[in-house]
């Protein structure tokens, strides 16, 4: 209010326009006004002069000048005041509409002064005749609880909108269920922030009675009547509501599971999904045989119709049919066929559609799916073409019978000399000689003979692996492994480590002939090779040799343990988390919802309090936001809606942004996984010495080889025990990621802080870059 | 539920935006701009970055953008973005950048009303057009009259119908229309046929009718132990979903359809079939590279229905290699034409007739390149309407209304087949 507003520019015709004395002049005005602030100007200045235009009888206008009320209460609250004669006014409209207008509008005001005039139009407007005012009246009550809980609690409107789900209207049922659970998450987030958080603890009073937030079993009653008479919106949340619900016993879980299966032909792919997620959870207090089998029969239509929506939904769907695949493997047995992928399917659903068929391929269908993937794997699109070369390896691996088919196709594709189809095969093939060893040597010198085209390093090891391995059926291994050995200083680490290991086998197994190739092969890694793990292995392969040849054989020849396709990619207690939470965003992405959500909302929440208290501020505080001041300077990534969040560089959270993208950049090298992963924990945290502490313990508990993504598991069993070292990831890949890989090799020397859990959890996380 | 939605248009800048919840600032939108529509490698139509979750659907050439910062339902927000779009176009027929800028108080209303503080609410598009008016829907009078009316049904058990619709004719129109999957193999082997279908009804009835619906549904047929009716007249239905209207309950115990319409147009059901499906054509395909610079087609039609029937717009979009130079066609009915910007030689055929069969001959040059990249045949992809044939086999038995009043009612009922893009045969060599 310091500065006299210039005389000329928009604001000052957009000004004139809004006092004029024509209505339309002034409603055209107001249409300018919300343009321009849509484009992002700030039009803060013609606050006075809008508000002025707030009593009129047309709903339009009307409107739009709420909409400009909500955008910049936050920044003028002291002339919200203003308006709130005329909001308090029209709350006793004769017109619902304009009642429920203005009670929607005024409780989404972030000014506090309106606030105190708010209580009781609220308490009114949740009691008015018409449902409509009552459905909009009961999600105010979540917006005040956001805003202020005291409220909430000092005026009883949790009650009230507990007696709300009693209601006559399914819809204010529907929105009284939604209000509550938003009210009980939020309420959850309350009291619990840490003690060592230095925030004031609200004062108790601010949340509500958890006992409100139980549902009994007359509650229940009336949720299942209004589930089948509300719009599909209220279904959703009433469906979540009845996820949150305890059965009592079995019966009122069967009774729950029946009243919601008709769900299931719901045209809303959220409402089938919802339902899903409803029955999954009770069928588990359901012991009824026939009862489970029919219920399982009746899930798997309406997910296979899924799979014909628009593809943004269908890959919604896929992703957790995938997740209830790995619980019932049985309830889409028949349909592969609808899984097949399109030409003109987007990329994301056609990876998706690949990794579901493989998890249904059986012997019945392996015929057809191999026909598919060969076709697949002429296409045009490298990533999904390698994940169809690396499907018909995982089809080997699952089905004993299809092995041998399987093989014969990725010959086939190995003919095509398509450079990355090649390089694919040869991987693939690897994992189905460690599966099967000693039956396909045949093909052994067809791979041979393509040695020069493999230029990826996992291709050329893969290679080496199977020349070591079967060095003594290979005529001219040592040749072979000879010219690795030219290239030795240039090649990768993974591929150095392969070719000493396997000319040492070639050595135990055809010692005569290869006492030369093994001497240059150790000189070569303990002098000239600069990664450690290399050079370790050169010298325990070179005293073992040299100290106990027999010993040396049985390490480094020793028995293998057998692989196996995982039949889950998370472990089965994420599994059963996510399966509560069907059609969430966790079930999407396939982690816990904390791994990604953070406690994002609750500092949000916190830093409003704080801002709304400025005297709670203690030193603490202050020193925060003197660190916040520093880094805030107009900061575009800052996007954890809190402004006063302290962020540790701009790098810093670019690197998050691509960290946790989903699809980012999968080529990127393990290393940057990493760090991208623990800084994407630093941002999420609030507290900077939690940040600290969250970068140690991540970064010693991922060891930097675990960035394969588990479903593939024996990718990276180049080397079974006698590797001696390193390949302890591919081995948790095996066992279904149930307990983290033993810290040998982190940049830290932190021991673990973390639980066993999180462990798991943080390797998930990788797994999906 | 959702704390943000956004429109943006191509180059990123913001159309729309409105913040439902106070978890996140307006320069959120920046964010995706930089993040996704800069960014050619997204590849995932859910991006979370920090804690923010962003969920876009692209059309036309607008983003549509949903934001949450909690674990949303994740299906929930795509129907919403998607009954966005539904809602826009039945408002200003097209969804795309002018539309919007030139609609943007109307899509701030709409907004309004659909979602509150994240929560979608009501989306009848019957019931929003009865007090959300444009100067092309205008029923202000009704507003000013009775808005305690409309808020009661926008939130009542039938929010899809006001009670005092009258018409002087009752007529109620039917549409069957089936898209018709198919995915066939170089051999000439089914991948996969299947049928998704929809039916469309057109009520213009008096009062509050009720109506039960029948189908020649083999679950049906089958248990009135109506054995004499043979297993090939009816149909099996994999999977069916209705509107809201139709009484879920009810289809669950004895699946019978049975709802109280909403006025005028709507989609009654879907349903998915995939038993016994009648493919409408047949195609043969040789083609062949017999030197590098030449690909030969040999392209043979059959249309595979009833000869009294007629086929429409029947289009095929036949790929070329990525060096094709020119294309000479032969075809004995329609117009083949090369269209090198997309890759595909169109042959396009205004009519045929059922059990009619037509030819088309090509040769497609090819220019010389010094990587010779395998060319990797895309499928063959028809496009075709049918009228009064269902792929299926679905046939409506009959349309009942009741109501209190008694009056007559005229149905009709229509039948169409299409296929649109999903129609596709492997190219055999």
């Amino acid at each position: 209010m310091a500065m006299a507003p210039p005389r000329k520019g928009e604001n000052y015709e957009l000004r004139q326009q809004l006092n004029s004395e024509y209505r339309d002049k002034r409603a055209d005005a107001i249409k300018r006004v919300i343009a321009n602030h849509t484009i992002g100007k700030d039009c803060s200045g013609l606050f006075p002069d809008v508000v002025k235009n707030m009593q009129t009888d047309d709903l339009e206008q009307k409107k739009l000048v709420y909409l400009y009320l909500m955008n910049y209460a936050k920044t003028q609250p002291e002339l919200v005041i203003l308006a709130v004669n005329t909001f308090v006014k029209d709350t006793a409209d004769p017109n619902p509409l304009v009642r429920a207008l203005a009670i929607r509008t005024m409780s989404i005001l972030r000014a506090e002064k309106i606030l105190d005039y708010l209580a009781s139009p609220l308490s009114r407007c949740l009691k008015d005749d018409n449902p409509y005012v009552r459905k909009t009246a009961a999600l105010c009550v979540a917006k005040v609880f956001d805003l202020k809980p005291e409220l909430c609690i000092e005026y009883g409107f949790v009650e009230t909108l507990r007696d709300l789900i009693s209601d006559g209207n399914p819809m204010v049922v529907a929105n009284a269920v939604a209000a509550l659970a938003d009210i009980y998450e939020a309420s959850l987030n309350l009291p619990d922030s840490p003690p060592s958080d230095g925030t004031s603890t609200p004062p108790l009073s601010a949340k509500p009675n958890s006992e409100l937030f139980i549902i009994d079993g007359p509650t229940l009653t009336k949720l299942l009547v209004a589930l089948n008479e509300c719009s599909e919106w209220g279904r959703i949340a009433i469906l979540n509501t009845l996820a949150r619900y305890k059965a009592q016993d079995e019966k009122e879980s069967e009774h729950i599971c029946e009243r919601v299966i008709p769900q299931f032909q719901h045209v809303n792919a959220a409402v089938v999904l919802g339902a899903v997620k409803v029955i999954m959870i009770h069928m588990k207090a359901v012991t009824r045989e026939d009862l489970i089998k029919s219920l399982t029969r009746k899930m798997a239509p309406p997910l296979v119709t899924l799979i014909s929506s628009p593809p943004e939904v269908q890959w919604v769907a896929l992703r957790n049919i995938n997740l209830l695949l790995q619980k019932r493997p049985d309830i889409l047995a028949n349909e592969m066929r609808v899984f097949f992928c399109k030409y003109n399917d987007p990329p994301y659903v056609k990876v998706e559609k690949l990794d579901i068929m493989v998890r249904l391929a059986s012997e019945k269908n392996v015929d057809t799916l191999l026909g598919e993937l060969k076709e697949y794997a002429s296409e045009v699109d490298v990533d999904f073409v390698r994940k169809a070369v690396r499907a018909v390896g995982q089809v080997a691996i699952k089905i004993d019978e299809a092995a041998e088919r399987c093989v014969g196709v990725l010959m086939d594709l190995i003919e095509t000399r398509v450079s990355y189809v090649v390089q694919e095969a040869v991987i693939v093939i690897k994992d189905i000689f460690r599966k099967y060893p000693h039956s396909y040597e045949g093909i052994i010198p067809t791979l041979c003979s393509n040695l020069d085209e493999l230029d990826e390093p996992e291709a050329k090891a893969s290679l080496i692996w199977i020349i070591g391995e079967y060095a003594e059926k290979i005529e001219n291994a040592d040749e072979l492994l000879g010219t690795f050995l030219e290239t030795f200083k240039e090649e990768s680490y993974p591929v150095q480590l392969q070719t000493l290991t396997a000319i040492v086998k070639l050595f135990l197994k055809k010692p005569d002939e290869s006492q030369a190739i093994v001497q240059r092969v150790l000189q070569a890694a303990t002098k000239d090779c600069d990664s450690a793990d290399v050079r370790d292995r050169a010298y325990i392969y070179w005293r073992l040799l040299s100290s106990d040849p027999a010993a040396a054989k049985s390490v480094v020849l020793a028995v293998r343990p057998p692989i196996s396709l995982p039949q889950t990619t998370v472990s089965p207690a994420i599994l059963d988390e996510l399966l509560n939470e069907v059609s969430s965003l966790a079930s999407v992405y396939h982690k816990p919802a904390a791994t990604f959500i953070g406690k994002g909302r609750l500092g949000a929440e916190e830093m409003q309090r704080r801002a709304l208290e400025p005297e709670e501020d203690n030193a603490r505080e202050k020193a925060l936001q003197t660190v916040v001041a520093g880094q805030q300077a107009e900061n575009l990534l800052d996007f954890d809606a809190d402004d006063d969040q302290p962020q540790p560089n701009t790098s810093a959270s670019s690197s998050n942004l691509q960290s946790l993208s989903m699809f980012g950049n999968s080529s990127s090298s393990t290393s940057n996984g990493i760090t991208s992963a623990t800084i994407s924990n630093v941002a999420k945290s609030t507290n900077p010495l939690d940040e600290l502490m969250d970068l140690f313990s991540t970064a010693s508990m991922n060891p930097p080889q675990s960035n394969h993504p588990p479903p593939i598991a024996p990718k990276s069993t180049v080397e079974g025990i006698q590797g001696l070292q390193d390949d302890h990831d591919a081995f948790a890949g095996l066992s279904g990621l149930s307990s983290p890989p033993t810290t040998i090799n982190s940049g830290s020397s932190n021991p673990p802080q973390q639980s066993n859990t999180t462990g798991g959890a943080q390797d998930d996380l990788l797994g999906l870059f | 539920m959702i704390s943000a939605f956004f429109i943006f248009n191509q180059k990123g800048e913001v159309l729309i935006s409105r913040l439902f919840r106070q978890d996140l600032k307006r320069s959120i939108s920046d964010v995706f701009r930089i993040q996704v529509i800069s960014n050619p490698d997204i590849r995932s139509p859910i991006i979370t970055l920090g804690s923010t979750s962003f969920f876009h659907v692209r059309i036309n050439n607008v983003y549509v953008v949903g934001v949450t910062k909690c674990n949303a339902s994740a299906a929930l927000v795509f129907e919403f973005l998607y009954r966005f779009i539904t809602i826009s176009r039945s408002y200003f027929s097209k969804l795309d950048e002018e539309s919007v800028k030139n609609n943007f108080v109307l899509i701030y209303e709409l907004l309004d009303e659909i979602i509150d503080f994240g929560f979608p609410q009501n989306s009848e598009i019957d019931t929003l057009k009865m007090y959300i008016t444009t100067e092309s829907i205008k029923s202000e009078m009704a507003v000013r009259e009775d808005s305690s009316k409309i808020t009661i049904q926008a939130t009542g058990a039938t929010s899809w119908r006001r009670s005092d619709v009258k018409y002087r004719k009752n007529e109620a129109f039917v549409d069957v229309i089936e898209t018709v999957n198919l995915l066939m193999s170089k051999e000439g082997a089914v991948l996969r046929a299947d049928v998704d279908g929809q039916i469309l009804m057109r009520a213009y009835l008096s009062g509050t009718p009720e109506c039960k619906f029948g189908l020649n549904d083999k679950l049906v047929l089958q248990k009135r132990g109506n054995e004499t009716a043979k297993s090939d007249d009816a149909v099996e239905l994999d999977d069916c979903q209705f509107h809201q209207c139709v009484r879920l309950g009810k289809f669950d115990s004895d699946r019978s359809i049975s709802f109280i319409p909403p006025d005028g147009e709507f989609e009654l059901m879907r349903y998915r079939s995939t038993s016994n499906i009648n493919l409408p054509f047949r195609l043969q395909t040789h083609v062949t590279e017999p030197s590098k610079s030449r690909v030969e087609y040999t392209i043979h039609l059959k249309a595979n229905f009833d000869s009294k029937l007629n086929a429409n717009n029947v289009v095929l979009r036949i790929p070329t290699p990525l060096n094709t130079t020119g294309v000479q066609a032969k075809v004995g009915v329609g117009k083949a034409k090369y269209v090198p910007g997309e890759n595909v030689i169109i042959w396009k055929i205004p009519r045929i007739q059922g059990a009619q069969e037509c030819t088309l001959t090509a040769e497609a040059d090819l220019a010389a390149t010094t990587h010779r990249q395998a060319w990797s045949r895309p499928p063959i992809q028809l496009d075709f309407s049918v009228v009064m044939f269902t792929a299926s086999g679905l046939l409506v038995r009959f349309l009942k209304v009741f109501e209190k009043s008694g009056y007559q009612s005229v149905k009709w009922v229509r039948y169409l087949s299409k296929a649109n893009g999903s129609y596709q045969i492997r190219v055999s060599d």
